[in-house]
């Protein structure tokens, strides 16, 4: 195992296990530094309305900035709440895009950003059906996340903690056992605060990390995205290199044998 | 003869025969079509289309193009 081992989603082969979520940065400059400090090859985007307010600005120029980088595109269905809107979103992303690839994203309330399992599920299971490669933004849940690879999804993408929350892996065991089980890739997507956080995914066995505001809103984003890059590897080598079993009380690494004796009563 | 459509939220008055392609030129920052696309009753129109696919009155029209997210 080596930092650098490639994955496969679907028959495609990633050099890079980070994938780069592109909302929350300032502008299409830093982005774009971003995304060259990062290393990732596969990068979100969303879609809105076309001349509105907070539309598009510079329709198109997300998409430069992505061509000129070398990065793929993969779309999200981010801000649906119902499986009928989040299929529609994905029609007209690979409609948009030309890709059959989605990040499927179907939430419960605007509090939480938590997925809604159920809308879910049947939102995959139609995609699947027409043709996508399905990437379910996903509770922690290991039931849940084999529902979604039973209905076809080529990867599945359990959240850390609440999306752009920074709060880490909340439930470190569940992510073990999701991949423990899963029998497509695992990436975590959502919770990652800093590159500690990126590292423990990989180290629980997670194939790749998806992060955006991690990146985007850090004071420096261009430093976070180059140290969640080596974090990623970092981690991929520590899980390779296997780690210790933890225990409760201590373990000297010194050995006892020839410790030397300075009270001659005890000889 | 006119039509009455709703475009992107936004009730508006369009002359009979007026084509998606319209619709999508006549909205503020249209790129040249790439990263957009069209749903109308949400159904998507194929790109392929635009240009013959006529508004029919009462059509609800969402058109959507690329932003950073996610």
């Amino acid at each position: 195992m080596t930092a650098v081992a490639p994955f496969t989603i679907a028959g495609r082969e990633l050099r890079s296990r980070l994938i780069l979520g592109t909302g929350g940065f300032t502008n299409h400059d830093v982005l774009a530094a971003a995304l060259q400090a990062s290393g990732a090859e596969l990068c979100t985007v969303a879609l809105r309305r076309l001349g509105g307010e907070r539309g598009p600005n510079h329709a198109g120029s997300i998409l430069d900035v992505l061509d000129h980088a070398g990065v793929e595109v993969l779309p999200n269905t981010a801000g649906c709440y119902t499986a009928r809107d989040a299929i529609i979103t994905a029609q007209l992303a690979r409609e948009a895009f030309g890709t059959d690839w989605i990040k499927l994203e179907v939430i419960g309330d605007d509090r939480t950003l938590l997925p809604d399992a159920v809308e879910l599920v049947a939102a995959a299971e139609a995609l699947v059906d027409d043709g996508f490669v399905v990437l379910p933004y996903t509770t922690d849940d290991p039931i849940l996340a084999r529902r979604l690879e039973d209905v076809g999804c080529a990867a599945v993408m359990p959240l850390g903690s609440p999306i752009g929350s920074g709060m880490g892996i909340r439930n470190p065991y569940n992510i073990s056992i999701v991949v423990e089980r899963a029998g497509v890739p695992v990436i975590l997507d959502a919770g990652v605060g800093t590159a500690s956080d990126a590292a423990f995914a990989i180290e629980l066995g997670c194939d790749g990390v998806l992060c955006a505001s991690a990146i985007s809103r850090a004071h420096d984003p261009v430093a976070m995205a180059n140290a969640i890059r080596l974090a990623v590897q970092a981690g991929r080598l520590a899980r390779g290199a296997g780690r210790i079993p933890r225990r409760r009380y201590a373990e000297a690494s010194t050995p006892d044998e020839g410790l030397p004796v300075f009270d001659s009563a005890s000889q | 003869m006119t039509v009455k459509v709703t475009i992107n939220g936004d009730r508006r008055e369009l002359p009979a025969g007026a084509t998606v392609a319209s619709v999508v030129a006549s909205l503020p920052n249209a790129p040249e079509g790439r990263g957009v696309a069209v749903a109308i009753e949400g159904e998507v129109v194929p790109r392929a289309q635009w240009a013959v696919v006529e508004l029919r009155d009462g059509a609800n029209v969402e058109v959507v193009a690329a932003v950073q997210g996610g």
